[in-house]
């Protein structure tokens, strides 16, 4: 496989509710920041557009199409949409690029989740015959999860207090998060439970917002003379969606995904998890079996700001832009969907 | 440089108003498992699944991939999920192939459907959007100005619909999977049918219907070692254009003749009306065949209704350029799938698999597929010869 460079990558800032800004308008202003930082006009001047969405978040079917008028698609464009986060809109981009049909790619994902109850919406994405009725939400299906964990032993209240205690002090730096600030992991662990193990802080705080990103071969990234890190190997991977069928302690579809996308070959700098809940990072870390070395979720992660159907290609993103910064050689993202990480996605990043 | 891929393995479901025999999972299950048994191949031989579907209101499942992940056998393998409005099925299916063309994948299962049943497309196309005018006309009302339009730029005789009405409804009766089964309708029984839209009478739309159609693709060596004919990709193509804009044109839209001339050029097509054998084209209200003639270069801009009632287009009475042999759109409409049918049928002449709709000798074929308010297209030529 060629190498593909990220050469822009830009994320709104995450906000509980955008008001009466509707998609295009969060939309619009990270386009137009990943055109001026390649030096492009608009998406005419990349060989191809994919975006990632959810048509339940905005309560309407086809929510999708009204983003294509944040493209000015006119003359009409190379485009397609994935009903996923976005970082499974840059895979089809990047096999677009791997197949020698486009050169470089444009990539967005958008979600509005104010309108509705998030983690209700998404208990529709289980089983509609044996699973849905019962409206089993997100965060009642990860506190099983965090149950089953601690019961075993495999983690710690505190240790989950940590990871939380980590990422608001990540995202101090980050302008974009949500949540931020210096707690200890003794406040963390005196604040009341939420949905039993989980505390409120466990759970990813539920924003609106978008993200936007480029990328192209080598040669082009070159000819457009901007800094770059490359994807060196990507892959996803999905597992059984019956609960009961799995072991929810661990990872298995993202075990395979980093072995497909060569993880273990080089040390990891840096890596951006996509978990939702702060036992799920620890599920992760070990699933990509991340030394002590490894800076994780230096942005805050999605504990600071979780924008629905964006948030997975914003981690692929965020160790794009610290490469090209130079804050490490080799970085790892990951993007999730689906109940108690159904669905995962791994990039292998490099500095150049 | 693109690697050379082939759909070898076909699958279909029978299409009805209502499978109320099986669950979703086991309607795109009974899809998959055609097309593997059509490849005489096994759920290990598969290295990914593409699926796609119309949008999740019209059965209330969000990202339903997720639920089917076990019926299609994808447990510790990449499964992805494509909605581009109505083309989904196409763009399913060219998504599906970069997988093999990429080189990244050898053989894939891409996979699209929709149960109908399960809700009311009427519906779930026509809730309020916020700072949007709220239209409540579904697919067929907002189409019929568009038709309006065509009609009186045209000049086409008021029956020219009718006649394409009639055409897919006698050609699905030669499809044993079609929904819609009526080998006796006669063009005064669609003209005498209820006034839905002006000038879209009830049997000049697309039904309803539940489905599921599935696609083996494969690499080029795997494909001639494939026991059936392979079926060669040999260009594929997508346009999107906004729903609205100044100055748009909706009745021949830009996006179409530009995703035309794309697909042709990749497989040296310079004249689609001789150079194709048959093309199975997204059709679900009948005006669309002449509108689509002339979108895709078949005939000049104001004259494809000549060729619809010339016949054409009718493999029944001889036509050179037959569309739509399994009945169409017009047949049977399982929304997601409608577009990857196309693909498939277009497939299935190809490798000389169509039963009795067949067109004789069919070397290449067009599938198809167009979405949203005629903006998104995606098109693919298929052949029986690799280059």
């Amino acid at each position: 496989m060629r190498d593909v460079a990220i050469v822009a990558f830009a994320q709104s800032d995450c906000v509980r509710d955008a008001g009466a800004r509707n998609e295009v308008e969060l939309i619009m202003p990270v386009l137009q920041e990943v055109y001026k930082q390649t030096g492009i006009n608009s998406a005419q001047d990349v060989d191809f557009t994919c975006s990632g969405s959810c048509d339940y978040q905005q309560g309407a079917a086809f929510a999708f199409v009204a983003g294509v008028d944040a493209l000015g698609a006119v003359p009409p464009i190379k485009e397609s949409h994935v009903e996923m986060d976005a970082a499974w809109a840059l895979y089809e981009s990047w096999l677009k690029i791997q197949m020698g049909q486009a050169e470089s790619a444009l990539i967005y994902g958008f979600g509005k989740s104010s309108p509705g109850e998030l983690p209700i919406v998404l208990s529709q994405q289980l089983d509609p015959y044996y699973l849905a009725p019962l409206w089993v939400d997100t965060i009642a299906f990860a506190a099983m999860q965090a149950r089953v964990m601690l019961e075993q032993g495999l983690i710690t209240e505190a240790e989950m207090a940590e990871v939380v205690a980590r990422s608001r002090q990540n995202a101090s730096n980050n302008p974009h998060a949500q949540l931020k600030g210096d707690v200890s992991v003794d406040e963390l662990l005196a604040e009341p439970e939420y949905e039993s193990p989980l505390r409120r802080h466990d759970c990813c705080p539920i924003s609106d917002g978008a993200c936007a990103m480029i990328i192209c071969t080598v040669e082009k990234a070159k000819e457009w003379g901007k800094p770059y890190a490359v994807i060196k190997g990507i892959d996803h991977r999905i597992e059984t969606h019956h609960i009961g069928s799995r072991d929810l302690t661990q990872s298995i579809s993202t075990k395979q995904a980093a072995e497909a996308a060569g993880v273990a070959q080089g040390p990891v700098d840096i890596a951006e998890l996509y978990a939702p809940f702060s036992h799920q990072e620890i599920i992760l870390r070990r699933a990509l079996n991340l030394s002590d070395d490894t800076k994780v979720n230096p942005s805050g992660g999605v504990l600071a700001g979780n924008v629905m159907m964006a948030s997975g290609l914003s981690r692929i993103g965020e160790v794009a832009m610290r490469l090209i910064n130079g804050e490490g050689k080799r970085g790892v993202a990951h993007a999730t969907s689906g109940p108690c990480l159904q669905q995962n996605l791994v990039t292998v990043l490099e500095a150049q | 440089m693109a690697q050379l891929a082939a759909v070898v393995g076909v699958g279909q479901t029978k299409y009805k108003t209502k499978r109320g025999d099986v669950s979703i999972a086991g309607l795109v299950r009974e899809a998959a498992q055609n097309a593997l048994n059509d490849a005489q191949l096994t759920w290990d031989d598969i290295d990914a699944v593409i699926l796609g579907k119309a949008p999740d209101m019209f059965e209330g499942v969000i990202m339903p991939e997720l639920y089917l992940t076990d019926a299609l056998g994808c447990n510790g393998k990449p499964m992805l999920r494509v909605h581009t409005a109505g083309s989904v099925g196409g763009s399913t299916a060219i998504v599906a192939a970069s997988y093999v063309q990429s080189g990244v994948f050898k053989r894939i299962l891409t996979v699209s459907f929709e149960k109908q049943s399960e809700s009311n497309a009427m519906w779930a196309l026509s809730n309020p959007q916020p700072f949007s005018p709220h239209l409540n006309a579904g697919a067929g009302g907002y189409f019929a100005p568009i038709i309006r339009e065509y009609m009186r730029r045209s000049n086409a005789p008021y029956d020219a619909g009718i006649k394409v009405a009639v055409k897919d409804r006698l050609h699905g009766a030669k499809n044993p999977l079609a929904h819609l089964q009526l080998p006796e309708i006669t063009m005064k029984e669609v003209e005498d049918s209820p006034m839905l839209w002006e000038p879209l009478r009830f049997l000049e739309a697309c039904p309803s219907s539940d489905g599921a159609c599935a696609m083996v693709i494969a690499n080029e060596d795997l494909a001639e070692q494939s026991p059936g004919k392979p079926a060669w990709i040999r260009g594929a193509a997508m346009r999107s254009e906004p729903t609205m804009y100044a100055g748009r044109e909706q009745v021949n839209p830009q996006a179409g003749r530009d995703c035309a001339k794309d697909v042709y050029k990749q497989a040296g097509i310079d004249n689609p009306r001789k150079d194709l054998d048959c093309a199975e084209v997204y059709v679900p209200f009948s005006w669309y065949e002449p509108m689509w003639l002339e979108n895709l270069g078949f005939a000049e801009e104001g004259k494809g209704w000549e060729l619809t009632m010339s016949g054409a287009t009718s493999l029944l009475e001889g036509g050179d350029i037959p569309w739509n042999c399994s009945g169409g759109v017009l047949s049977s409409n399982p929304i997601g799938a409608s577009g990857m049918i196309r693909f498939a049928e277009a497939a299935q002449q190809v490798r000389g698999e169509a039963g009795d709709h067949q067109v004789d000798g069919a070397k290449t074929a067009l599938g198809h597929a167009y979405g949203g308010g005629a903006q998104f297209y995606s098109m693919w030529v298929v052949s029986s010869e690799k280059h």
